[in-house]
């Protein structure tokens, strides 16, 4: 069928002037399953998130039923037949299933109150005939992951969607669940209704997708019927020809291994091994939801591993929590500067020191004040960290200033390894080239680097080897020699290279 | 001319940024004007006298509300300890070995209010709620319900002069009560341990990822929280010669609205503990000024609550 059932014609989005999606075209087809693909930033979520009254265009429009309609809530799209199933749930745990489908549109009697019997009655027909076999009356929080999706699927049915758009939704099935999930989509779509399906994973494409739009740097770039596509014709797409950057790599004497990781395992990550080597900037590259930062939290001791060794500087370790992975010279500078990088009430000096303030204490713990301020504003000065005052709150500065405060606390913990974790989100571009060049010298210092990046680009202009992660496992290992975007691209999606 | 206009630009700055310090400053000058008994030597060791106690209580305060947390426990720990401190007296104890007892049990009980909020993942106001309850229940088992009074007891007259005794003509519980904030001051001004308090206070994450051990920090804010309490207990039970069952209730409101006019925030990793000291000054003088001017003791909490409200609303709009 070819029939178009909505149409976003020449959509502009844009964050605080950055633009993010560029003159969008997308169609989504009558009983159709359409799979939005492309990298991480390249617009996916803020289109669905548009087309859900969750984000509002700057230009461009939408046309639904032949009509143009402009969407100011979700749940003015939920009343067009439009609804999200977000990456995240959304679903109050403490309710019961039948509260949880019906929250907001309760079947009311007289006087306004709840119709309970037809509200569980309704709830129970709509489990059966979407053939799960979870009682209307048990718990939300009971659940498990994917049985809380299908919860999420029947309230899009209860709002009689036409339009139902899935982020990412088999991010956390097994595959039993996944199995479920497909055939009630398969449903859904035998009974007129159309789903956006945004995944990374290549193989749900080919199983139960019927179109792909692949999105590039906020532009379609390709759509095509998946009867014609194959992986290595998405991936392409996806990754586009190399941009021109500036190189950053530099050519070093890589000197002795520092790290081992053998075989080590939790919840989050699987059989990891690799070894890391003093003057190294090794990359770690992977789509959302692939491990890289669940691995650097464990090697960082803050979370903890169950099977598995670590070996520093040949030697066995057991690292258990973040003090002690400090006290041996791991240092993790984390993503979210906002919330774990730093403490951004607090000053410039409190922060750079927050990590290292043994270093500062005499007798007592009482700290030398002024060899700590000594020591703050010679970092402010090496990192050219732009401050009135050491006192200046960290809140009150730029990201890139706020990072190089991070970067500058991970500094004075003395680290043999330090893991930067996406470095450079939310810095600008000036900054940013100054961040590679402390990386740089840090290396030639003889620190061995871990480079976590979602930025393609940025891991293939510094990294020396770079580590593909998929699924929480490590899909290969890449030497400079082998390092292109498709060979990344291929790897971060678990395509054989 | 232009140098005289900058220092006064000073002054009024000063008085803009510690606005509680200026109703406190301002408050009593106007009492002063209107009733010539205020500001006076002996009226002025009286109010600092009687600020002692809640303001000893409201710097263990601090420490714990700054890191977040609070503790509802402060007045039964100062019942308890005081209830030790006067069994072993009256039972012909050495006075000095009571209070080391006191000090002991002051820790002790912090420390169990630490570990069972912190080991426990109790949260901190259900936790110290029930060893509120518990130790006034094993203070009043401990003293049958009725008053422990040492009054006769010679070998006691030491404690005299810990509630009522004067060194160079001020109260010995304001020197007690100096002293404290001064440690207190000194620890979150310029130790580790201080800084440590207002990182786990502002964000408990991204502390814990700086390698700081939180929970020992928690633990040890309750831990002078319970120390300082069982010190304002010295001094209750110093002052009155008697450990009452039913003392200190209602105290830990006291600490915390002084914790609180003093601009310490709520939510943890702000504030100051001389704030607290001059949150604990307006409440004493507050009432104080109130029975000089003889208004009823009614019309004095309809005030302190409006105070109270008025602190913070003022401290938010800085």
């Amino acid at each position: 069928m070819d029939n178009i059932l909505l149409k976003m014609k020449g959509i502009n989005k844009s964050f605080s002037s950055v633009p993010v999606l560029h003159n969008v075209d997308f169609n989504i087809y009558q009983s159709e399953v359409m799979a939005l693909l492309g990298e991480n930033g390249a617009g996916k979520s803020t289109l669905m998130k548009i087309l859900s009254g969750i984000y509002s265009k700057d230009d461009g429009e939408i046309i639904y039923d032949n009509e143009i309609i402009d969407l100011k809530s979700p749940f003015q799209a939920y009343k067009k037949g439009i609804y999200i199933v977000m990456q995240e749930l959304n679903l109050i745990s403490e309710f019961t299933v039948a509260e949880a489908i019906f929250l907001g549109i309760e079947p009311l009697k007289m006087l306004r109150t709840i119709d309970w019997n037809s509200l569980n009655k309704r709830a129970a027909e709509l489990l059966n005939s979407l053939k799960l076999s979870f009682s209307e009356q048990e718990f939300v929080k009971n659940l498990s992951v994917g049985n809380q999706k299908m919860v999420e699927l029947a309230r899009a049915i209860v709002f009689n969607a036409n339009i139902i758009i899935m982020d990412e939704p088999t991010d956390a099935l097994t595959n039993v669940e996944k199995d479920i999930l497909f055939n009630v989509i398969r449903d859904l779509k035998s009974n007129g209704k159309s789903v956006v399906y945004i995944t990374h994973r290549l193989d749900e494409v080919f199983e139960i997708c019927d179109r792909v739009t692949v999105l590039r740097d906020g532009k379609v770039v390709y759509e095509e019927k998946t009867s014609k596509v194959t992986k290595g014709i998405l991936i392409s797409r996806m990754v586009g020809i190399s941009k021109l950057k500036e190189d950053y790599w530099e050519n070093c004497e890589k000197g002795e291994e520092v790290l081992k990781i053998n075989r080590i395992g939790n919840i989050y990550i699987r059989d990891i091994t690799f070894s890391l080597y003093e003057k190294e900037i090794l990359g770690i590259f992977g789509l959302v939801g692939s491990g890289r930062t669940a691995l650097a939290k464990t090697i960082y001791g803050y979370y903890k591993y169950n099977s598995g060794e670590i070996f520093l500087r040949k030697r066995y370790v057991k690292l258990k929590d973040c003090l002690r992975s400090k006290e041996l010279g791991i240092i993790y500078i984390s993503e979210d500067r906002k919330n774990e990088g730093l403490i951004v009430e607090l000053t410039v000096k409190d922060n750079v020191t927050l990590s290292s303030l043994r270093k500062y204490c005499k007798l007592y713990g009482v700290i030398d004040k002024k060899k700590e301020d000594s020591s703050v504003k010679s970092y402010v000065n090496k990192l050219n960290i732009k401050v009135n005052s050491i006192d200046d709150k960290v809140v009150c500065l730029s990201g890139g200033n706020q990072q190089k405060v991070s970067i500058a606390k991970g500094l004075d913990c003395d680290p043999i390894i330090l893991i930067l974790d996406e470095p450079t989100r939310g810095v600008d571009v000036g900054a940013r080239r100054e961040i590679y060049n402390i990386i740089n010298e840090l290396k030639r210092k003889g620190i061995a680097i871990i480079f976590i990046s979602s930025d393609i680009d940025e891991i293939l202009s510094i990294c020396d080897r770079v580590m593909v992660m998929y699924k929480g496992a490590v899909t290969g290992i890449l030497g400079r020699e082998k390092l292109s975007k498709n060979n990344l691209m291929s790897l971060a999606f678990n395509v054989k290279i | 001319m232009s140098k005289y206009k900058l220092f006064s630009n000073k002054y009024i700055k000063l008085l803009i940024k510690y606005p509680t310090l200026t109703f406190l400053i301002a408050f009593s000058l106007s009492v002063a004007i209107f009733n010539t008994q205020f500001l006076t030597v002996g009226n002025i060791f009286n109010v600092l006298r009687q600020t002692s106690v809640n303001a000893v209580i409201a710097a263990g305060m601090t420490f714990v509300i700054i890191t977040g947390g609070i503790d509802l426990s402060v007045g039964s720990i100062l019942a308890f300890s005081g209830a030790i401190l006067a069994k072993i007296v009256i039972n012909d104890g050495n006075v000095l070995f009571g209070i080391a007892a006191l000090v002991i049990i002051g820790i002790l009980l912090g420390l169990l209010n630490g570990i069972i909020i912190c080991k426990g993942r109790v949260q901190p106001f259900i936790a110290t709620l029930g060893t509120m309850i518990l130790l006034r229940g094993a203070t009043l088992v401990f003293s049958d319900g009725r008053p422990i009074s040492f009054g006769s007891v010679e070998h006691a007259r030491i404690l005299d002069l810990v509630g009522a005794g004067y060194f160079l003509g001020i109260p010995i519980p304001v020197y007690i009560m100096i002293i404290i904030f001064a440690f207190g001051y000194f620890l979150l001004k310029h130790m580790r341990l201080g800084r440590y308090i207002y990182a786990v206070g502002c964000n408990e994450k991204a502390a814990r990822i700086a390698g700081i051990n939180a929970d020992n920090i928690k633990i040890f804010a309750y831990t002078i929280c319970g120390l300082l309490s069982a010190i304002a207990g010295l001094i209750v039970t110093a002052r009155l010669s008697s450990a009452q069952p039913t003392t200190g209730a209602g105290y830990e409101l006291d600490a915390i609205a002084a914790v609180v006019i003093g601009g310490t925030s709520l939510s943890g990793g702000r504030g100051s503990i001389i704030g607290t000291l001059v949150g604990a000054l307006i409440i004493s003088v507050l009432n104080n000024a109130l029975n000089i001017l003889d208004v009823s003791s009614y019309y004095q909490m309809v005030v302190k609550g409006a105070v109270i409200i008025m602190a913070v609303i003022l401290d938010r709009s800085k």
